[in-house]
């Protein structure tokens, strides 16, 4: 099945990404942990206008450089975790839910430095300033919850504004922060929309295990994750503790955010929990493959976002690694055979050929039937003219699809009309029987919601039990043709 | 409203029950389903009044009423899915919590997404989460269950079908076999026969017998009143308050309907309007 065998290759996508960052991970002796560098001058100022000559281009991609290095596989580890938990919040209908809480971000990361600098900690200590970050990114989603739960406002409302509130409130933050021109608050912004590159070996360390970590209770849980997703009532009668999987949910989407923002930033880091799992459903019509690819899928965008914009220093990384995630996206949407847009429409041609087909044997064989020649041995030539008057078609469209049932070896086809094959008389009777047992069926259980049934894809012993087609074929039996 | 002096102690027999019982009874240890005094409220409107209700074992217990008269939310609450304003529930004599292995829910078909990345082998699994247990994949002893139990419904070779890919039927055979793998006493499902094809509710009727003769109880919400009588023999009449509930002989009558489903303007519709306008005044 196609399913085994995409899930073999996310599968081994995945072990070559883990394979990758242990290797890389060797390389990374002590660097001075914990202290972000100076950072880069504002985020979105400066120009690209330099095209990056070859060399750069080979330096960049080719991992050589010690910095880039410690860059990738840092955010090849973000991207892959979030792609999982983003499975899951995208299952769960909440994946907007992350937005509020990244915003919600800003006020804490202004907050945890200010009282850094009050009380003289060292300046920017970066898991000061992420506790920080997830403390206030919390209370956003805390109020978040309230007020859908308790003031009835719908969930896109209560989002817009927590989002735009607590942003604001950052902003104003940062703004004080300027104000009191302690001079190392420069490089805060990078927050906002992420600064790949100024992340040192202790920040890969930290994503690391934040990633990990967020990977392992996802296989951990998975089961209970999915049936949260899918049925949380059922799951509360079962005995499940919803209310806490959920915390538990929201509380990994807190870690990929908080060791997110560095290198997305919160503006952004919304992408990566819906983009990679978005991409992966339409490639997947299960969920632990569907899982798994999303964390290669998010893994490998990110990884070569980070490559590109380590050629393109001045361009915040964040919005790189979403534009490459929004590519894999794209493709995904036309090309994913479960739900892509390509195969769909396909699988739509070939069924709207094969109900074509149906309908030419139908009318061939019910005018032989009419004519009585349905009993003779030698085939029976129809002409296309007797053809038109079965249905509102075109001759092109006879001929067309008389042409397809030849290939078939269902009719043979002169130019003035067909003859049914001995293999097309067999497909013809089959499917003449299966169409007046469909509307006898409608008949006779007009009451019982015929919409419901499937009638395109199954045979209509499928649909019903021996006793109802026995039944049927009691009424199709009569003397007088009950059927029109 | 309670009346601690009442006498009757015994098991209550489930005769014909007019529409008040006299209140204070013991919950009976061997009824699937004890209720008593149930009230609900959604966002302060009463959907459920002072129920109750004692189900008799080994039966099948259609449950009748017009739209919007709580039958769904009887279930709900029974199984604590939605808070109780007052009142006790039993199941085999235990409060829910502590008997949910005894008991196997079958929600409405469209309560969930059936656009939802699982096949059909999938979700029926999800029925032995519970024995399962925290962290532990589904072995394959819990996936040859729930094959078996898909077999037991019909559809065994649909097994692996995304679960979009199935008929309406088959998507309501799909949550039963869910409920059969549980393997429980008793069965509480809500609206099974809505929208589902003949075949299917064949199959489903035939399954509702084989509990029975298994010694299961299960209470259906129905719609379809023509078929009361040859699917259950025992029926509970409610419309936001039980109107009536016993063997269906006796209490499936046109009178009892009538005070069912007549007249939307009874008295406690009123009283609930009433109390809205109240509400929303203040």
């Amino acid at each position: 099945m196609t399913g085994a065998r995409f899930s073999a290759v996310a599968i081994a996508a995945v072990v070559l990404l883990v394979l990758g960052a242990l290797w890389t991970s060797g390389s990374l002796h002590a660097h001075g942990p914990e202290i972000r560098p100076e950072s880069a001058d504002g985020t979105l100022s400066g120009s690209a206008a330099e095209w990056p000559s070859r060399e750069q281009w080979v330096r960049a991609l080719s991992l050589r450089d010690h910095n880039t290095r410690v860059v990738v596989l840092g955010v090849t580890m973000l991207g892959l975790a979030s792609g999982v938990i983003g499975s899951f919040t995208l299952l769960r209908k909440r994946a907007l839910m992350g937005d509020a809480l990244s915003h919600a971000t800003l006020p804490g990361i202004g907050l945890a430095f200010l009282v850094a600098t009050a009380t003289g900690i060292t300046t920017k200590s970066l898991l000061l300033l992420l506790v920080g970050a997830a403390a206030t990114g919390v209370v956003g989603v805390a109020v978040l919850l309230f007020l859908r739960r308790y003031t009835r406002l719908k969930e896109d409302a209560c989002l817009g504004v927590v989002l735009s509130v607590f942003f604001g409130a950052g902003i104003a933050v940062l703004g004080v922060i300027q104000q009191l021109g302690t001079g190392s608050a420069a490089g805060l912004e990078t927050f906002i929309y992420g600064k790949a590159a100024s992340m040192v070996p202790g920040d890969v360390v930290l994503i690391g295990i934040g990633g990990i970590l967020v990977i392992l209770v996802c296989g951990l849980l998975f089961k209970e994750f999915m049936l949260l997703c899918f049925d949380p009532a059922y799951s509360a009668v079962q005995g499940w503790p919803v209310l806490g999987l959920d915390i538990v949910m929201m509380a990994l989407v807190v870690v990929v955010t908080v060791i997110g923002l560095q290198a997305v930033g919160l503006v952004l880091i919304i992408a990566m929990l819906i983009i990679p799992a978005a991409a992966a459903r339409f490639w997947f019509d299960r969920m632990l493959p569907m899982t798994l690819l999303a964390g290669g899928l998010g893994a490998a965008s990110a990884m070569v976002g980070a490559g590109i914009s380590a050629v393109f220093a001045k361009l915040p990384s964040g919005a790189i690694i979403v534009i490459v995630t929004a590519v894999v996206f794209a493709f995904s949407m036309f090309f994913g055979p479960a739900r892509g847009l390509l195969p769909r429409y396909v699988r739509r041609r070939i069924l709207q050929r094969r109900i074509g087909r149906q309908h030419l044997l139908r009318a061939a064989y019910e005018l032989l039937e009419s004519k009585g020649g349905l009993e003779e041995h030698t085939p029976r030539w129809i002409a296309f003219d007797e053809l038109l008057t079965k249905r509102s078609w075109s001759l092109r469209r006879v001929r067309k699809l008389a042409r397809g049932a030849q290939r078939a070896g269902q009719v043979e086809l002169n130019d003035g009309g067909i003859a049914l094959t001995d293999l097309g008389r067999a497909d013809a009777a089959r499917i003449v029987r299966n169409h007046r047992m469909w509307e006898m069926y409608l008949i006779t259980y007009a009451d019982i919601a015929p919409s419901h049934v499937d009638r395109d894809a199954d045979m209509i012993e499928h649909v019903l039990d021996a006793d109802m087609i026995a039944e049927l074929e009691g009424l199709l039996s009569r003397p007088v043709a009950s059927c029109r | 409203m309670s009346n601690p002096t009442a006498l009757q102690n015994g098991p209550r027999q489930s005769a014909v029950s007019p529409a008040h019982h006299p209140a204070g009874k013991e919950h009976s240890p061997d009824a699937p389903l004890s209720i008593h005094d149930m009230t609900v409220a959604y966002h302060r409107k009463p959907v459920l009044w002072d129920v109750d209700l004692d189900l008799p074992e080994r039966s099948l217990i259609g449950v009748i009423g017009p739209n919007g008269a709580g039958k769904s939310t009887l279930i709900k609450a029974a199984m604590d899915l939605v808070p109780k304003a007052s009142g006790r529930v039993r199941v085999y004599g235990l409060p829910y919590r502590k008997n949910r292995k005894r008991v196997a829910y079958v929600p409405q078909r469209e309560s969930v997404d059936w656009d939802f990345p699982v096949t059909a082998l999938d979700v029926v699994a999800m029925g032995r989460y519970r024995r399962i247990g925290w962290c532990v994949p589904v072995t394959k002893k819990h996936r040859e269950a729930a094959r078996e139990a898909l077999d037991r419904v019909g559809i065994a070779d649909l097994a692996d079908r995304q679960i979009s890919q199935l008929s309406g039927g088959q998507q309501q055979r799909t949550f039963l076999a869910r409920a059969l793998v549980q393997d429980a006493d008793l069965y509480l499902m809500d609206e099974p026969f809505a929208a589902v094809d003949a075949a299917t509710e064949k199959a489903i009727v035939k399954i509702l017998k084989d509990l029975k003769a298994d010694g299961k109880t299960a209470l259906v919400i129905h719609h379809d009143l023509q078929s009361v009588e040859d699917y259950f023999d025992y029926v509970v009449l409610m419309n936001m308050r039980i109107i009536a509930h016993g063997p269906t002989s006796a209490v499936f009558t046109e009178d009892n309907l009538r005070k069912t489903y007549g007249g939307k303007l009874t008295l406690l519709a009123d009283a609930a309007e009433a109390m809205r306008r109240v509400q929303a005044r203040s």
